[in-house]
């Protein structure tokens, strides 16, 4: 079902040659563009560029108003704070989740319509929300003469407003079909919280017991609040570069080895054909179609976290483990741990480290391969997979960098 | 669940109408194409099947089996008050139309996935927000 289009792979003609970081942390009460001109600034340095040298910008989900905290900038807000001159510009929603606005970058430097491409994810859902709570950033979620439209009608009504409702649909459908159980699934709570504790700008670093996670409120079952990630405020970039324009760089770029875009099934919550999958089954599919390199391959995973269930989904349809077999090998947690089979979320995933929305998983994805993982760093790391998105979204990206 | 909990109330269109008022004639009803039978959902001009455009809305028995659930326990809304089943459908007549709706009349440890439930309408303003029972 899933095959390459192109013989030629052309994502390989972009490579990404510099990250970048804001603050990162609960209600940090600082401007989302201040944030975001925080991590764009670091990013083009960290490349060894400057910001004449960027001419293309692409970000997620672009700029919007509502929900609050949810967009911190957009392109023509940073275009105009750093006052650059852009052949090729992307900003929006309907991509293969956040990342795929780093896709996009690396197709636009492989047309050469780019050369240095700014790409950047910003969310202040902390401050937004305040003391009032995460429903208070949520979409739809106003009262009075408030009504639903387009897909939130099938949901809003029936009190289902967070996609925590939903995935813990899926997730319930993966119990029931492959017997996954809670102890299982906390694994990926646990080991992000452990690789948290590692990490110096993680939001949630104190150790974390199983009987914790056991015990901690109820969200909407199987999911309880530790397997919901964690809003917070941060800004992340990367600098996408046409492969063949990376010299003289500071950094040895790190390479673009296939990306994975697919979505075959209905692009939908409820329509979704298999309830124990996502858009991630095709997206990951697509990945492995267009290189020859193996899941065995992989020596550092950072897969998407919005919550535990959508990791654990992120495992099997990369071929980590078998069908539905995610449970049983997560279950110790040993296979993940950072000196594990596929060290997963090592800087603490969204889950410990803050959402960041898939471009912190990114950004750790290539702080491994540049070996500058700190106390958490894995053993000489030369494949890296980020992963981004849940139910109808997805996207991912294989990444090499060789020794 | 109490009698009228607090409900966000979807936004009645030409397109959605049928869906959304069909409870008070106590009919969950769904476009069906009327070339190759096959229902649409959520409703859409063209049978995605066929590609007909002759199609139209029609009542369904209203019989379904639950395909996947959550209990809600977050108190999202005022009024609304958990713990909640939230419930994905499948539609006897053809199991890949789909619904999130609430199972009512059901103590909240009594659902299970592959249960058979029957559609039952909660009328608010101008709409009848289809749920689920246990089938009897």
């Amino acid at each position: 079902m899933t095959e390459a289009v192109e013989t030629e792979v052309l994502e390989r003609r972009a490579a990404i040659t510099g990250i970048g970081q804001s603050d990162v942390g609960r209600r940090l009460h600082r401007s989302p563009l201040a944030l975001t001109v925080d991590a764009c600034l670091a990013a083009i340095e960290d490349a060894g560029l400057t910001r004449a040298d960027i001419d293309g910008v692409a970000t997620y989900p672009g700029n919007m108003d509502t929900p609050p905290g949810f967009s911190g900038a957009g392109v023509t807000e940073v275009q105009d704070a750093l006052r650059l001159e852009l052949n090729w510009y992307t900003g929006g929603l309907e991509l293969p989740a956040q990342l795929g606005s780093v896709v996009d970058a690396c197709l636009a430097v492989a047309c050469g319509l780019a050369r240095h491409v700014l790409c950047f994810r910003t969310v202040w859902e902390a401050t937004a929300q305040g003391d009032k709570g995460r429903a208070s950033v949520m979409s739809g979620m106003g009262g009075g003469s408030y009504r639903a439209g387009g897909f939130m009608q099938w949901t809003l009504p029936f009190g289902a407003p967070s996609a925590a409702n939903w995935i813990a649909c899926y997730a319930q459908r993966h119990f029931h079909e492959y017997g996954t159980t809670r102890r299982q699934l906390a694994q990926i709570a646990l080991n992000a919280r452990k690789n948290a504790a590692r990490n110096p700008k993680a939001i949630y670093r104190q150790p974390m017991t199983l009987e914790e996670y056991l015990a901690v409120r109820m969200i909407s079952s199987p999911l309880c609040l530790y397997d919901c990630d964690v809003p917070a405020d941060g800004s992340t970039a990367v600098i996408v570069s046409r492969a063949d324009s990376t010299s003289g760089l500071r950094r040895s770029p790190i390479a673009v080895e296939a990306v994975g875009t697919a979505i075959h099934g209905r692009p939908s919550w409820d329509q979704w054909d298999d309830l124990t999958t996502m858009a991630l089954r095709d997206a990951a599919a697509m990945m492995w179609s267009r290189t020859d390199l193996r899941p065995a391959d992989v020596d550092v995973a950072q897969l998407y976290d919005g919550f535990s269930f959508i990791t654990m989904a992120w495992l099997e349809a990369l071929g980590f483990c078998g069908k539905g077999q995610s449970g049983p090998f997560v279950e110790d947690g040993s296979r993940i741990a950072l000196d594990g089979q596929v060290p997963l979320n090592t800087n603490g995933g969204q889950l410990s480290a803050g959402r960041l929305h898939g471009y912190g998983l990114l950004h750790e994805a290539c702080l491994q391969l540049w070996g500058e993982g700190g106390d958490r760093q894995v053993a000489g790391p030369e494949v890296a997979v980020a992963a981004s998105g849940g139910g109808p979204l997805a996207g991912c990206l294989l990444l090499t960098h060789r020794r | 669940m109490a009698d009228k909990p607090f409900r966000v109330l979807p936004r009645v269109t030409p397109e959605n109408e049928h869906f959304w008022r069909g409870g008070r004639q106590g009919e969950l009803r769904f476009l069906r194409c009327r070339a190759c039978a096959c229902y649409i959902h959520p409703p859409a001009p063209l049978c995605p099947r066929c590609l007909s455009r002759d199609v139209a809305p029609e009542a369904v028995s209203g019989r379904a089996r639950l395909a996947t659930y959550t209990v809600n326990h977050q108190p999202w809304y005022p009024g609304l008050d958990p713990p909640y089943v939230i419930a994905i459908v499948e539609i006897e007549e053809q199991p890949d139309v789909r619904l999130m709706t609430n199972i009512v009349n059901c103590e909240v440890d009594r659902v299970e996935i592959g249960m058979r439930v029957s559609v039952t309408f909660e009328e608010h303003e101008d709409v009848w927000i289809p749920l689920f029972e246990p089938a009897s």
